[in-house]
């Protein structure tokens, strides 16, 4: 809890350079003539959750990937650790949105981390030396009995905290979740921000959200960032949501 | 069956088919979760055109041409899907149509198609010793370098974003899939025929699928499918004087619809 304060307490501070925290600096991305992203700038401090929030084709799932580099784009990702002293590109946690999983395929939850966190081809190997860590990595996001269910088997909700578990091994400075509610039912989603609080406040890492859910943002969220291409505003919850211009978007959110 | 092993062509096609088999059962479970089956349609149409530009070009063993010719094939369609804004299908479809077009108009040229029909069937017999050497160092190479790839594969397959946020290159693990089909694809075509050489790349592990939950078990029974597919098709061939790389894919589709009539007791 100490620690929430205190970061809330940083987040109004400009400058990045004694604190922990990622500096997005003018992304642009393009594809071919379509303009994407136009000069993003954004500064996320660490046990913060930033909302990202926008309309349908802002490009708030393309600024993730860029983030991630797996998108080609322009501008620079500057990283500052607690101590200043890392600086460089943070470890970066991402969880896709579960829709675009593939699921068909006979794999495991212990399959896909064992194909995430070692060398040996999982076709081949025992994953035996990886089942206490997996089981571990699991019980962060309390889902240890899905360990040897088939990924196609698993809830929204389920496969959503899976995902989140793979995520934060090893653990990130910085976690990306794109959309990871959407189609989630509402007991999920509850347990899914409880996990979320926890790590914000026990891991000291800062995490960038893209959601639809307005409302449940007000309630979780450190910042908000209004993106349509380029960023129209950002701030704290209130501010953005009481802004016209987030009001002319989506209506009256609180 | 062991009377047709009296014939030492017949040994050596036997061999054969349970080195070159398994491979296409490991090679097929990860064809069938990325989704190429139609890239593996059009790498057999890659070849046809490698055994064109073989003939007439002559620098190297038409079969290492071949190889090189495939392998320069696929890593062509990987970068273009890679780099392009037009849609997976489309380019793949390009190359093949491209493919196929340049192929028999070289091998048309004077008249002199017929000496080509082989490929299109295939011939399992035309399996000489010195094959069988190549197609165990082949099998050697093709598992080890899967027991590089795979898990990484495996990631790709599920979310490409996410392998991305574990560090893994798209580009270099999907050209290194590709090449690797692509040889076994060109070490093979002449065996099992351009024609059907698709369907062994896409029905072991379809059939796989439809009674596994894990992907220890979607190999085995994949590469299991595969071998058995092989065994019993090129048996069913000598006994009624067909061509074996037809009987082997019939074999494994009947496989197919098999392991689907007992989908529900499996999957979980």
């Amino acid at each position: 809890m100490f620690k929430t304060i205190l970061h809330h307490r940083a987040s109004s501070c400009e400058d990045c350079t004694k604190l922990c925290c990622t500096k997005v600096e003018h992304f642009s991305v393009s594809f071919g003539d379509v303009e994407i992203l136009r000069d993003v700038n954004m500064h996320v401090h660490c046990g913060q959750l930033t909302a990202l929030i926008g309309p349908n084709g802002a490009g708030k799932s393309t600024l993730l990937r860029s983030i991630l580099g797996a998108v080609p784009h322009t501008g620079e990702l500057h990283y500052v650790d607690a101590k200043g002293q890392h600086t460089g590109h943070p470890l970066i946690g991402y969880v896709p949105q579960y829709l675009s999983f593939d699921v068909s395929a006979p794999v495991s939850v212990m399959d896909l981390f064992m194909a995430a966190l070692s060398r040996r081809p999982v076709w081949f190997f025992s994953s035996h030396h990886l089942r206490a860590r997996v089981r571990d990595d699991l019980a962060r996001v309390r889902s240890e009995y899905l360990i040897d269910r088939r990924l196609g088997a698993l809830s929204g909700g389920e496969l959503q905290r899976v995902l989140l578990a793979l995520a934060l091994d090893p653990m990130p400075d910085l976690l990306l979740l794109d959309e990871p509610v959407s189609g989630v039912d509402h007991n999920g989603l509850e347990l899914f921000y409880d996990i979320l609080s926890e790590l914000r406040e026990k891991e000291d890492m800062a995490i960038i959200l893209i959601s639809h859910d307005l409302p449940l943002m007000a309630r979780h969220a450190d910042q908000v960032v209004l993106l349509d291409h380029h960023v129209v505003t950002s701030g704290d919850p209130q501010e953005v949501f009481s802004d016209p211009r987030t009001r002319a978007i989506f209506g009256a959110v609180i | 069956m062991g009377d047709m092993l009296h014939y030492e062509f017949m040994q050596n096609a036997f061999i054969a088919v349970l080195l070159v088999t398994p491979l296409f059962g490991l090679l097929s479970t990860m064809v069938v979760s990325n989704k190429m089956a139609f890239f593996a349609d059009s790498l057999g149409h890659g070849a046809f055109t490698g055994i064109a530009v073989g003939a007439i070009v002559g620098l190297v063993s038409p079969r290492v041409s071949l190889a090189i010719f495939s392998v320069a094939f696929a890593v062509a369609i990987t970068w273009i899907k890679t780099h392009s804004r037009a849609s997976t299908d489309t380019v793949i479809g390009v190359f093949s149509s491209t493919a196929i077009a340049i192929g028999l108009m070289i091998m048309s040229h004077g008249g002199g198609f017929n000496k080509y029909s082989s490929f299109l069937i295939g011939d399992i017999l035309a399996i000489t010793k010195s094959d069988i050497v190549a197609l165990a160092v082949v099998f050697v190479a093709v598992v080890l370098i899967w027991g590089v790839l795979f898990n990484r594969l495996l990631i790709l397959s599920i979310n490409a974003p996410f392998a991305m946020s574990r560090g893994i290159s798209t580009f270099w693990v999907e050209c290194a899939f590709a090449s690797l089909v692509a040889v076994v694809v060109s070490i093979s075509i002449e065996w099992v025929g351009i024609l059907i050489i698709n369907s062994l790349l896409v029905l072991p592990a379809a059939a796989a699928r439809n009674v596994t939950n894990d992907v220890k078990s979607y190999t085995i029974v994949s590469v299991l499918i595969a071998m058995a597919s092989g065994v019993a098709g090129l048996t069913i061939a000598y006994e009624s004087d067909m061509a074996a790389g037809a009987t082997i894919v019939t074999c494994a589709a009947v496989m197919f619809f098999v392991t689907m009539i007992m989908r529900a007791r499996f999957i979980k």
